[in-house]
């Protein structure tokens, strides 16, 4: 079985999969990425943090649904690590 | 005197207006977002109106919402507090509209205020003393040259389009200047879609300084001393105190009647500040009017001993300002801390969270101004300002001093605090000098 990878949140807020909202998702289920590439955001406070993809591998799957509120440490996206 | 005032705002000035409501037996009406119904601004009120989802656009926003929650709740006045719509034109507007009185300035005076570069233009042909610089945009290279020339370097060009820092280059002679030009024009063409650039002299360490002004609908007004607020940090103020360690009374003299004159010539009527950027050689000159109560409104209370947000509701429903500027004679030193739900560990990533455990100062000269409560959650949806803890003395050491006795019982578990960033501030000697500008914590 391949290795898997899991980005969690580092803290509450709000989980956004696009840069913004008339823009297109950061990454789909199926994409390629690399370690650095930008996955996610999460909106705390009016603070904007870019999670990265922490491993090169192909998006598995999407635990997160776009503005839903997350908690500290909450699985959001599973890398298959390449 | 109003009957009933629905606060339309949350948190700590949510609850700094209920207070004033009290003192004044006014009712008040408490609104609240679905992130909210714990919070303490709903337990406190009179009264309490469901406005809507957690998203601010959907409820602290919302006119439509706020308007409806008004009338529901038959409020004769709206107090918007800072920030959502407090600085709103339409907002005031739609109130008036509905027939209920705003506390603030009016709309039109509301949106020449808003207005920086208006605002600017208007007050420069009255005299008043802006930042020296182009008269609009500068289209070209040639342009900002010659009005660097007229301006003397060095100088800083901004995008027209924003702030933040995009666009923005500083130049210290003509060849750097004419280097810049192109590269700040494309990141303000990046940043806002508009390459537009003006130009202004660059002040080294400038500090902000602001003034305090009350103003009613009869001719009176009045300035309440002044607000040093340059320890900032990315824009958003941490410390702010009144008086300036800079100011004089000489320029306190000078910069109070210019306040006043800004005042005068936009016809603004509530409570409002005028915002000063002041140069090392102690010139001055005139940055924005701030159509609104502040976050730092506290300082200025505990120097002067006027509740400044009952004033604002009393000029709003029609009184007289019987306060005469000789009468007014700040004393002794404030400080304040803002305190934010943010961990200065860790590149002060927000911290929201439930309040375990809470430990608030006390004490000689400490005024808390917060909406934090043991259980209460902190929301990640609206701003990290949790806690503003406001210290007074008879002078600025006492002041310092008692500020760090307080900072030092605050004890917070569940969420995060900046407690520990304010404490290295209040002991680097730069600040213990007085020796501040905007570029203070950069350089730290």
């Amino acid at each position: 079985m391949a290795e898997t990878y899991m980005v969690k949140s580092p803290l509450m807020g709000t989980f956004y999969r696009t840069p913004s909202p008339d823009e297109k998702p950061f990454v789909e289920h199926g994409q390629q990425v690399n370690a650095s590439d930008v996955v996610c955001i999460i909106e705390s406070m009016k603070v904007f943090t870019e999670l990265r993809a922490g491993r090169p591998g192909v998006v598995k799957r999407i635990l997160a649904e776009n503005e839903e509120l997350v908690m500290k440490n909450q699985d959001l996206m599973e890398i298959e690590i390449a | 005197m109003f009957q009933k005032i629905l606060i339309a705002n949350r948190g700590e000035i949510a609850l700094r207006v209920i207070r004033a409501c009290r003192d004044m037996g006014v009712r008040a009406v408490a609104v609240y977002s679905d992130a909210d119904q714990g919070s303490l601004h709903v337990r406190l009120a009179d009264e309490a109106v469901f406005i809507g989802p957690a998203l601010s656009r959907k409820s602290y926003l919302n006119m439509d919402a706020l308007l409806e929650a008004a009338r529901k709740s038959r409020a004769d006045a709206v107090h918007p507090g800072y920030g959502f719509l407090a600085e709103n034109p339409e907002f005031a507007r739609a109130c008036e509209d509905a027939g209920i009185a705003f506390i603030g300035p009016s709309p039109e005076c509301m949106a020449l205020a808003g207005n920086k570069a208006k605002a600017r233009k208007h007050l420069m042909k009255k005299g008043i003393p802006v930042i020296p610089g182009s008269e609009g945009p500068v289209a070209t290279v040639a342009h900002a040259l010659d009005a660097a020339e007229d301006v003397g370097y060095p100088v800083i060009l901004k995008a027209s389009g924003g702030g933040g820092g995009k666009g923005m280059r500083i130049a210290r002679d003509a060849k750097s200047l004419s280097e810049g030009f192109p590269v700040a024009a494309g990141e303000a063409k990046a940043a806002f879609d508009l390459p537009e650039l003006y130009l202004e002299k660059y002040i080294e360490k400038p500090r902000h300084i602001e003034v305090q002004v009350l103003s009613d609908h009869f001719g009176n007004a009045v300035h309440l001393g002044e607000r040093e607020c340059s320890i900032q940090k990315r824009h958003q103020k941490l410390i702010e105190e009144s008086p300036s360690p800079f100011v004089d009374a000489a320029l306190r003299e000078k910069m109070g009647d210019t306040a006043l004159a800004v005042v005068r010539f936009l016809g603004y009527t509530n409570a409002g500040t005028v915002e000063f950027l002041v140069a090392p050689d102690g010139a001055f000159y005139f940055m924005e009017m701030n159509a609104r109560i502040q976050v730092e409104h506290p300082v200025t209370e505990m120097t002067t001993g006027i509740d400044l947000v009952c004033r604002q509701i009393r000029i709003a429903s029609g009184e007289a300002l019987l306060l005469s500027q000789e009468k007014i004679r700040p004393h002794g030193w404030a400080l304040e801390c803002r305190i934010n739900a943010e961990d200065p560990d860790d590149g002060f990533m927000p911290s929201p969270g439930t309040v375990e455990e809470l430990v608030l100062p006390g004490g000689p000269g400490i005024r808390v101004d917060t909406h934090l409560y043991p259980g209460y959650t902190v929301p990640p949806f609206y701003d990290s300002l949790v806690c503003k803890v406001i210290a007074w003395g008879k002078d600025r050491p006492t002041a310092i001093s008692r500020m760090r006795r307080a900072l030092f019982e605050v004890h917070t578990k569940g969420i995060q605090n900046t407690v520990s960033f304010h404490e290295t501030i209040l002991t680097h000697p730069d600040f213990i000098q007085g020796r501040l500008h905007t570029r203070f914590l950069e350089m730290l």
